[in-house]
């Protein structure tokens, strides 16, 4: 009974491992090809070290050291953390700030602004560069970090007021009366009881812009371009992959540098990242 | 609407009247001022009504919003009737009608554009929906889930860029005399076949190939949110159905389904919304050449390549269109929702 309930369930796990074999092995082949001997990888294939895989010799770093020494990829992971770490920052705490107002406080136009805001979550960002680029420009916040911030800052807003609004709004109303009974200001209100019992939800929306920052191109092009000083890594590495398209332990390496920080914050704080997915999406 | 009838902050409600009273005492002792006391009041409880504590809560976010997505949008479509140049506007920009909003919709390059876009919505869409769901519902039954699930994740936490490399690699080419790099190959000429450059392969192969590479990222993100909904499915529903005699198949088909129709339109909205503005796997695998092109590199191009503003403006436009219909379910679902609450 039990053998046959096993076999029946052999198709079921045959699935499974086909989708995630090609969701792990081509991610697997990359981080191989990174770590290979330089001089081998563009004369056979990552699979080929599995039968030698002990007799040595076939493994080096001298690819990371390539593309973080002589392609500046070292400067550029730097400015990735430069634009992210603020840009999340500061967008977390405006939004906090704005979201806590359309949940708790009463103004003409709450309902329909907020409408507006859950509107412009989807807008595409190409309908904001044209008009912007200009100002930038005039102000001499292009190829700067404090212009990203700002754009970063705009475009993620949208979405992480709604995710802390909602939140936000499920917070058990007595709390307000209590507080307010007590004397305390909305804005002490808001510092002394909202923020504190919001920090898991402010934590998922932090983790979640982070990453999407992080891992941001288009709007890293369009307003820091190229210039090695300012550019993150997504940018240099897209650069790479025109000057350098063919030479695979480069491309490799530096596609895992971009990766690790990502899969670390992914695989530590999972928890917060699937709860901001969800917050996003499923109501609630 | 019961959002409405719920009574937020009860302390501006009291200030409000006390603003009023002040006001109201100040100018009673007049005895002309019947009139002027009338509008007092009137302006009085505008004033009060106006809720300067709340304002300042969401100014910040506000500003922020009306300069870079707000301003920018209405901008942007006006620009779309104008030529070319770097300029927003100015001596050096003409008027020139619907010039661009032709070459949008003529172009051969915009209509290849078109075509992939329209390509990749159906596929990548109903792949990333069809795939999530079934791994959701697969995955419930073993007890290597958790693994399982982080696995197919991962390419949803990494950037697009790095996924980008990740395929370059596997579809990569070597004339059929060098030993393959690329896995794909390698399995191709290992059963006697001959090397393709799949992302050379117009107009088909290679399209396919690019959007495997956008369903490979996207599925984890679908099967996540498809897991909790399903999860939330209770269990004596599924299990009734099954002593009842339902095979697997039925109780999928006839109880998981239905139940999982409301986040499947979620997901799905979530997926098009995404590919219709897809970027940056075309900027690094193809830059839309060998007819890959999509309606985003193509805007990218021209405000950065061309430096032509006006078309570059008309093809945003292109894209906010198509997405407004998404926009307005978002608001709607939104709505409905306050009104559950």
């Amino acid at each position: 009974m039990n053998l046959r309930k096993a076999v029946g369930r052999t198709p079921l796990h045959l699935v499974i491992l086909f989708f995630v074999g090609i969701w792990f092995l081509p991610t697997l082949g990359l981080l191989i090809t990174s770590f290979r001997d330089p001089s081998s990888v563009a004369g056979s294939g990552w699979w080929t070290i599995f039968p030698k895989l002990f007799s040595g010799g076939q493994f080096s770093l001298q690819s990371y050291v390539g593309v973080v020494r002589d392609q500046g990829l070292g400067r550029a992971f730097l400015n990735s953390l430069i634009i992210s770490v603020p840009a999340t920052a500061i967008s977390t705490f405006v939004a906090s700030f704005a979201a806590y107002g359309f949940a708790w406080m009463r103004f003409t136009g709450r309902r329909y602004l907020f409408m507006v805001v859950v509107g412009l979550m989807v807008i595409p960002l190409q309908m904001t560069f044209i008009p912007v680029l200009p100002i930038y420009g005039k102000l001499g916040l292009a190829g700067t970090f404090p212009g990203i911030w700002l754009a970063h800052t705009a475009y993620g807003l949208p979405l992480t007021t709604y995710l802390v609004h909602n939140f936000m709004a499920g917070i058990p109303k007595d709390l307000f009366d209590s507080a307010a009974i007590d004397g305390a200001s909305p804005f002490m209100t808001f510092s002394r009881i909202v923020m504190p019992i919001s920090v898991p939800a402010l934590a998922s929306v932090f983790i979640f812009q982070f990453l999407w920052i992080w891992n941001d191109l288009l709007v890293g092009l369009v307003y820091l371009g190229a210039l090695p000083n300012v550019a993150p890594l997504t940018v240099s590495i897209a650069n790479l992959v025109t000057n350098r398209g063919q030479d695979w332990e480069l491309l490799t390496a530096a596609a895992f540098v971009s990766m690790a920080l990502p899969l670390v914050v992914f695989f530590s704080l999972q928890r917060y990242f699937v709860r901001g997915i969800l917050a996003g999406s499923v109501k609630g | 609407m019961a959002a409405e009838l719920q009574p937020h902050g009860g302390q501006d409600s009291r200030r409000r009247t006390h603003i009023g009273k002040r006001i109201v005492v100040g100018l009673d002792g007049s005895v002309a001022g019947r009139r002027i006391l009338k509008s007092g009041r009137a302006m009085a409880r505008w004033f009060g009504s106006v809720r300067w504590n709340s304002w300042a809560f969401v100014a910040p976010a506000l500003l922020l919003i009306g300069f870079f997505l707000v301003y920018p949008t209405i901008m942007t479509i006006i620009r779309s009737f104008f030529g070319r140049g770097t300029a927003l506007f100015g001596p050096t920009v003409e008027f020139v009608g619907l010039t661009n909003w032709k070459y949008v919709f003529t172009n051969e390059i915009m209509l290849t554009s078109l075509r992939n876009n329209a390509l990749w919505a159906i596929l990548f869409t109903s792949c990333t929906v069809g795939f999530g769901l079934t791994l959701a519902v697969l995955l419930d039954r073993v007890r290597y889930e958790k693994l399982a699930k982080s696995i197919i994740f991962i390419p949803a936490a990494i950037s697009m860029v790095g996924a980008s490399i990740i395929w370059k690699f596997i579809y990569a080419y070597k004339p059929a005399h060098l030993a393959q790099i690329g896995v794909l190959n390698a399995i191709v000429v290992a059963f006697g076949g001959e090397p393709v450059g799949w992302l050379i392969q117009r107009p088909w192969i290679n399209n396919l190939c690019l959007i495997a590479v956008g369903i490979w990222i996207w599925t984890g993100f679908c099967m996540v949110i498809f897991s909790a909904a399903y999860k939330n499915i209770p269990r004596a529903l599924l299990e009734a159905a099954r002593i009842d005699g339902a095979g697997e198949w039925r109780v999928f088909r006839n109880i998981i389904l239905p139940l999982l129709g409301p986040t499947a339109g979620v997901v799905a909205t979530t997926m098009v919304v995404q590919v219709l503005k897809i970027f940056d796997i075309i900027y690094v695998m193809t830059n839309g050449n060998y007819s890959t092109e999509v309606i985003a590199n193509r805007m990218y191009k021209e405000m950065f390549n061309y430096n032509n503003y006006g078309r570059a403006s008309a093809i945003a436009v292109v894209l906010l269109i198509l997405i407004v219909p998404f926009m307005i379910l978002n608001i709607r679902r939104f709505a409905a929702q306050e009104g559950a609450r």
